[in-house]
């Protein structure tokens, strides 16, 4: 394979937000995550927990609820006062509504997804009627004195919990007037705290209400007379979130200190009919606070401040071996935040709202593998974009020529054209952007930077032609009839000839640019893509898919590959197979047609396909270094995969030339040192 | 723990008795009340927790009342004697002394004697006691001389010893005390010297009396401040002649020296005695609570206006005289037990011990609930009795269990029993089986011969019996030496005292192997020990390999068996081992008994040396015999070797620490390695 020069690169500040709700779909088995910069994201935990579709946060909508109705139906909530329904197949926000009652704290579904409550900051509990293609507003309930920051329906749809600061109101659905209103106690320890914040409650279908709140308890009432049932003093700190199977047969709850705790209904004695709630099980994936959790039918979900999605698999419930077993701790996004102008040596960092321009550094040292070469010069910092308006940034893309950087946000479309004189740049905003320019998923210079392809909602392509200055709208690619799926993913082959444009669940199309019509479509597959890219000379499209499959399609002859065909009928290495982090991103080494380079956050893989496949008892990866000329030869030969795990966690990496790779490397130590820091907790009796 | 709490003045108005305080403060027949006797002519009946009089006797002007007022407790009257010789019986209806009965004795009456359970006693000056009911058949009688010329009685006590009364006097002539003891079940009076020991010139202030076992503990506070205990047998050996006891020294210093009045004794339970008088010589005169065994000062009330030299101790009420007044401290002395924790510690003063339920019964929270169920219950064992027995009286089988226990022969009673552990156990059924217990020892203590052994296994093999429910058991195992009842009884008792434990111990300990070899014992938890013995060395050796740490055997079971097998493994060589399979399994039940550090250790330095190298209970009793260990020639091999595995283990420990050190200098190096610059080129080469 061959010796490289590798540029680490480390100096991508990304922070990814912190994660304020979650809401899982039980139908769809989707799980839609909402993060403190207002972006909402949908996993689809049944194609290997990968995140298909997000929407771009906005610095005014903070979201503080958010949940799923009628299946199909996302709404959110927030400190605006706005209700919003998200359109889930275009990407976008579909209408705002704002319900007149100051923030929204909580909101809460009903159980057959015709009605939806909000809970305001002025104490009202707002019930909304779902109409197919809006929200309507219905009633008030009874006004509390005091913020509503937590709501639950009992299953029946006949009554509602509603959690507030230091007391729990029951509303009956039909009157809208509070039949219970249940005190919770303000001691904390021996200690009167100020007050108490019911962070959490949930309606159980025997009438009982368990609440979480800010004393660290978790208590059981029952609604029908009022009374505490039980009291749970979990922690020291705030329980901040609680979810609910649908069996009624387990719940969890997550607190300030990071512990996430497993209720269950287990029986008093073996063979008795006679259950009551345990606190079974506690996890520590977190280091900061729990602000969210959800249950789905086979795992523990739980997010919060440290960004970190955790997905705990309750092991009596998995069957099977397979990705449902293995506890997932989703970090990064599995998009690609970094592009490249391979020529210029450049690298685009994008963030929520500004991009930042770096040209990489140089050596003339040479060394052997492991070494650390000394600079010649260092990496620059050339160029600090921020956005206009409080929309977070959607795609970016330099032009592989360095001298085009195009950006997106909800609403607008930026294009800009730098000029390099000397260590001077001069960037010019190219104005007048057509109207259809508007919004984009996806932003792609051709290789000769002479062509722009932006994939907007709706489905449709843009071709743009780039002139010094200036533009042209070339063509536009038009969605199949009857399908709105919009394209998130691009691929352009090395020749300009070809375009490849994939959406989350249909085939990937392939148009012929020159021709400007669909050229060809490959057919569907269960699992969405992941990444894209198009081959140099053979124009052999490689596509990933969320369940790290592997296809190589070809273009000019519209069917797959042998090699793919082998590598399908042979199947993946089984260590392959069980990473769980997509590939984000395929490159090709311009001079050796037959290598692949792909990458997830904890590996990259340099598929040769000349070589023999691995089989299930090779040995995919070696961690240690060769030890004899031997060694290597044999290892070199072994098999096509050649797999490094040096850089990790890896948002980027491409290939810049033949012998150059570029890694784009996001240590969590670095993350996790500009979080707000911990509760502190005390280990030991120190 | 004992405490005095907040004491009463009894008596609004000052006794018009003279500068020597009442003569006496008695039990009524009813609780909570007492008769009180002053110097002059009154007796007063007292309800103590409302601190008011109920009645008062006096005598006619210029008669005297000379001996304190009791009360018979067989027929609730009360008896008094005034000048010496005429006696007079009344009772609470009667206003006037002088119309109520009188008998007019020949000879002059020290005092009279009255407790519960028995009629009452008369001891003349001189000696002579006569019971009441004699006395009254024949009043002018004639009362023989027991004691010599002035020979003067000094003090008195009137108990009951196993259920017969014994009466005990002290007598003085020319700084010479004596005892006399009148046991009436045998009627022989014994006579005992009391020596004084070496301080010969003290007077003996005050006396009080317990009984202990097989003696009557006889208490005296000297003028020199120090309490002595004389123990005085209770079947003397030989009745006949004069004994001499010595007495030895309890307590010392509880009061000043040279106080020269108001000092008094008192026992109040097995550990504590009170005292009255000034501690030291300058200071106010106290009633401090002292425990015996632990040679401490429990609690102490200081009585600033002065008292009387004169103590009563009634029904956890200590009575004194305070300045002009009769005080009341109520004395409570909590003893501290797992039984009592569990809340199942049996009252033992409760006389009517067969009524009592011990247990909150939480099944049968109601009371019907418990009659119907019990009412079905026997309808239910006199359906099947019918089938075994042709006639059957209509009584449950308990009350005709408790009624066999009482008087039926062993077989018999085995018979019963066996009947009632058939059928179904009732709500009371630990209380039931407690009091058979009971019933079975106190008919062994009254007939000696009577020996339920087999009963007695069976009842423990319930495992529904704790020691508080049943007491006397265990110090009747004791006693006998059954080993095999005591090994049942630390195998099924939750609740075991720790003195009671350690005297196990050390009857297991010191029995004889001989005599071991011919009881039957449960083998049990010694199984594995027994196999490798009998198997021979080779396979004690690999037994032995295992011993390391295995994480399955946490159980306490196996621990001490490694315990138990630790000494024989040292002792190899020798081929030998000084722990029979027999006394293992008995030392196994005394490990796994419960217990608690803090009581168990006085009771552990009770244990002789040549028994402490064996026993793996070896932190306590190291703890407890230090000084004796390291000194026997016994205990050398086990320091010696002990002394090498602590080398051995410092010497790893210092090893893992340097390994520490050069692991985190190899972890730094290793961070500092991959810990980079945030921007760096490298060679990596793909193989």
């Amino acid at each position: 394979m061959g010796e490289f020069k590798v540029h680490r690169v480390r100096f991508f500040n990304y922070i990814p937000s912190g994660i304020r709700c979650v809401a899982y779909n039980n139908q769809t088995n989707r799980l839609a995550v909402s993060r403190t910069d207002g972006t909402v994201e949908i996993y689809n935990l049944s194609a290997n927990y990968f995140q298909e579709k997000f929407f771009p946060g906005h610095e005014s909508r903070a979201t503080e609820a958010l949940c799923w109705a009628n299946g199909q139906r996302l709404f959110s909530a927030g400190l605006n006062g706005e209700i919003i329904e998200y359109d889930l197949q275009a990407l976008n926000i579909k209408y705002a509504v704002d319900a007149f009652g100051g923030p929204i704290w909580s909101m809460a579904a009903s159980p057959n997804g015709s009605q939806l409550l909000v809970g305001c900051e002025d104490g009202s509990v707002k019930l909304f009627q779902i109409t197919p293609d809006k929200i309507q507003f219905e009633r008030n309930f009874d006004r509390q004195k005091s913020r509503i920051l937590s709501l639950s329906w009992h299953p029946a749809g006949t009554h509602i919990a509603a959690g507030s600061i230091d007391y729990i109101s029951v509303f009956d659905v039909k009157s809208g007037s509070a039949i219970h209103k249940m005190l919770v106690d303000r001691q904390y320890m021996g200690v009167s705290k100020r007050k108490c914040i019911i962070w959490g409650v949930a309606f159980l279908s025997d009438g009982t209400v368990i609440s979480v709140d800010s004393a660290g308890k978790v208590q059981f009432w029952d609604s029908a007379t009022g009374t505490l049932v039980k009291n749970h003093l979990i922690a020291n700190t705030d329980v901040q979130s609680i979810a609910i199977s649908d069996q009624e047969d387990s719940f969890v709850v997550g607190t300030a200190e990071g512990t996430v705790f497993h209720f269950q209904l287990v029986s008093v004695t073996s063979n008795s009919s006679e259950k009551q709630w345990v606190r079974t099980k506690p996890f520590q994936h977190h280091t900061h606070d729990v602000r969210a959790v959800a249950h789905s039918p086979i795992a523990l979900i739980s997010g919060g401040t440290d960004t970190h999605l955790v997905i705990r698999p309750l092991m009596e419930k998995v069957e099977v071996k397979n990705y449902d077993a293995a506890l997932r701790k989703i970090t990064f996004p599995h998009r690609r935040l970094v592009s490249c102008a391979k020529k210029k040596q450049l690298l685009l960092f994008q963030f929520a709202h500004h991009l930042e321009l770096w040209r990489l550094g140089s050596t003339v040292a040479t060394g052997k593998n492991g070494d650390t070469l000394p600079l010649s010069k260092n990496a620059d910092h050339l160029l600090h974009l921020k956005t206009k308006g409080p929309e977070n940034i959607i795609c970016s893309c330099i032009s592989p020529c360095g001298s085009w950087i195009a950006y997106s946000t909800a609403s607008r479309f930026f294009l800009y054209r730098l000029n390099y004189e000397h260590d001077n740049i001069n960037l010019q905003r190219v104005s007048k952007m057509p109207a259809f320019l508007r919004s984009a998923l996806q932003i792609l210079f051709s290789e000769d930077s002479t062509k722009l392809f932006v994939a907007s909602n709706q489905g449709s392509v843009h071709v743009i032609r780039l002139l010094e200055g200036s533009f042209k709208h070339l063509h536009t690619f038009q969605p199949q009839s009857g399908t709105v799926e919009s394209m998130c993913l691009l691929a352009v082959s090395p020749d300009g000839n070809w375009l490849a444009a994939s959406g989350t669940s249909a085939g990937v199309h392939v148009y012929n640019v020159k021709q400007l019509k669909l050229h060809c479509t490959v057919p569907a597959y269960n699992f969405p893509v992941t990444a894209l890219a198009i081959a140099p000379n053979t124009n052999n499209l490689v596509i990933a898919h969320s369940d790290q499959q592997v296809f190589e399609y070809s273009i000019p002859d519209k069917q797959y590959t042998q090699w793919s065909r082998t590598i399908q009928k042979q199947g993946f290495h089984h260590l392959w197979l069980q990473r769980d982090t997509p590939i984000t991103h395929i490159s090709f080494h311009p001079k050796r047609p037959m290598h692949i380079l792909l990458h997830d956050a904890y590996m990259f893989c340099i598929i040769d396909k000349s070589l023999p496949l691995p089989n299930d008892k090779t040995l995919l990866y070696n961690p240690l270094p060769p030890t004899n000329e031997s060694d290597i030869i044999r290892r070199r030969t072994a098999h096509a995969f050649k797999i490094s795990k040096k850089y990790k966690p890896l948002l980027f990496m491409d290939l810049l030339d033949e012998r150059t790779l570029v890694a784009v490397e996001r240590p969590l130590d670095d993350i996790i040192a500009q979080l707000p820091p911990p509760i502190k907790k005390k280990k030991f009796g120190t | 723990m004992a405490a005095l709490e907040e004491g009463f003045t009894l008596t609004a108005v000052p006794l018009g008795s003279g500068p020597d305080g009442p003569l006496g403060v008695e039990q009524s027949d009813k609780t909570d009340q007492f008769l009180v006797t002053d110097s002059g002519r009154t007796v007063i009946l007292y309800k103590v927790s409302d601190q008011k009089p109920l009645g008062s006797w006096s005598v006619k002007q210029g008669q005297i009342i000379t001996c304190p007022a009791v009360c018979n407790f067989q027929t609730g009257e009360y008896i008094v004697v005034h000048d010496n010789k005429v006696l007079r019986i009344w009772n609470n209806e009667d206003v006037n002394l002088d119309k109520v009965f009188k008998a007019t004795l020949s000879a002059e009456v020290y005092r009279i004697h009255s407790i519960q359970g028995t009629e009452p006693l008369v001891l003349f000056k001189e000696g002579a006691i006569r019971g009441l009911e004699a006395l009254l058949a024949e009043p002018q009688q004639k009362i023989e001389t027991v004691i010599s010329d002035e020979e003067v009685i000094k003090w008195t006590k009137f108990f009951m010893v196993f259920r017969h009364p014994v009466l005990i006097f002290i007598t003085e002539k020319h700084g010479n005390y004596f005892a006399y003891v009148q046991k009436f079940n045998s009627r022989i009076l014994s006579k005992y010297t009391l020596l004084l020991g070496q301080e010969e010139k003290s007077v003996t202030q005050s006396f009080s009396t317990s009984v202990h076992r097989k003696f009557i503990s006889l208490m005296s506070l000297s003028s020199d401040g120090c309490v002595y205990e004389t123990l005085i047998p209770i079947h003397p050996s030989d009745p006949e002649k004069n004994q001499r006891v010595v007495r030895s020294l309890l307590l010392k210093s509880v009061v000043s020296g040279n106080a020269r009045s108001g000092v008094a004794l008192t026992i109040l339970d097995q550990d504590h005695v009170a005292v009255l008088g000034p501690p030291l010589s300058a200071s106010k005169e106290c009633l401090s609570i002292w425990n015996t065994k632990f040679q401490t000062l429990q609690t102490s009330k200081e009585l600033p206006q002065g008292t009387s030299g004169q103590l009563w101790y009634h029904g956890e009420n200590l009575f004194m005289l305070h300045g002009k007044f009769l005080t009341v401290i109520p004395y409570k002395c909590e003893v501290s037990s797992l039984a009592g924790a569990l809340g199942k510690l049996k009252h033992s003063q409760d006389p009517d011990i067969h009524a009592m339920t011990h247990f909150v019964n939480w099944e049968t929270s109601q009371g019907y609930e418990l009659g119907s169920q019990n009412s079905e219950q026997s309808k239910r064992i006199l359906r099947r009795r019918k089938i075994e027995v042709s006639v059957q009286p209509e009584v449950p089988p308990s009350t005709q269990l408790l009624a066999a226990v009482q008087k039926d022969s062993e077989k018999h009673i085995e018979v019963e029993l066996r009947k009632f552990l058939a059928v179904q156990r009732t709500p009371d059924f630990h209380t039931i089986i407690g009091d058979v217990v009971i019933g079975l020892l106190g008919r062994y203590k009254a007939e000696p011969s009577f020996y339920p052994r087999n009963c007695l296994m069976q009842l423990i093999q319930t495992r529904v019996l704790s020691y508080s429910l049943c007491p006397g058991l265990m110090e009747f195992a004791l006693e006998k030496t059954d080993v095999q009842i005591l090994q049942l009884c630390l195998q099924q008792f939750p609740d075991i005292p720790e003195s009671v434990t350690c005297a196990c111990l050390k009857i297991f300990l010191s029995i004889g192997d001989d005599s071991l070899q011919e009881t039957d014992i449960n083998m049990e938890s010694v199984s594995d020990y027994t196999a490798t013995i009998q198997d021979g060395e080779i396979e004690e050796q690999t037994e032995i390999l295992q011993n390391g740490f295995n994480p399955e055997e946490d159980n306490c079971e196996n621990c001490a068996q490694e315990l138990i097998e630790k000494p024989q493994a040292a002792t190899e060589e020798s081929t030998s081992c000084p722990v029979t399979g027999k006394r293992a399994a008995l030392l196994n039940a005394i490990l796994h008994s419960a217990y608690s550090e803090t009581f168990l250790l006085p009771h552990l330095k009770d244990i002789p040396a040549q028994h402490i190298t064996i026993m793996d209970w070896i932190c306590l009793l190291l703890d407890a015999n230090f000084t004796v260990v390291v000194m026997i020639p016994e205990a050398k091999r086990l320091l010696l070797s002990l002394y090498k595995f602590v080398k051995s283990q410092i010497s790893i420990c210092s090893e893992l620490n340097k390994i520490e050190v050069s692991f985190r200098e190899l972890q730094k190096l290793n961070q500092e390695k991959t810990n980079r610059e945030l921007y760096s080129i490298e060679v990596l080469e793909l193989f």
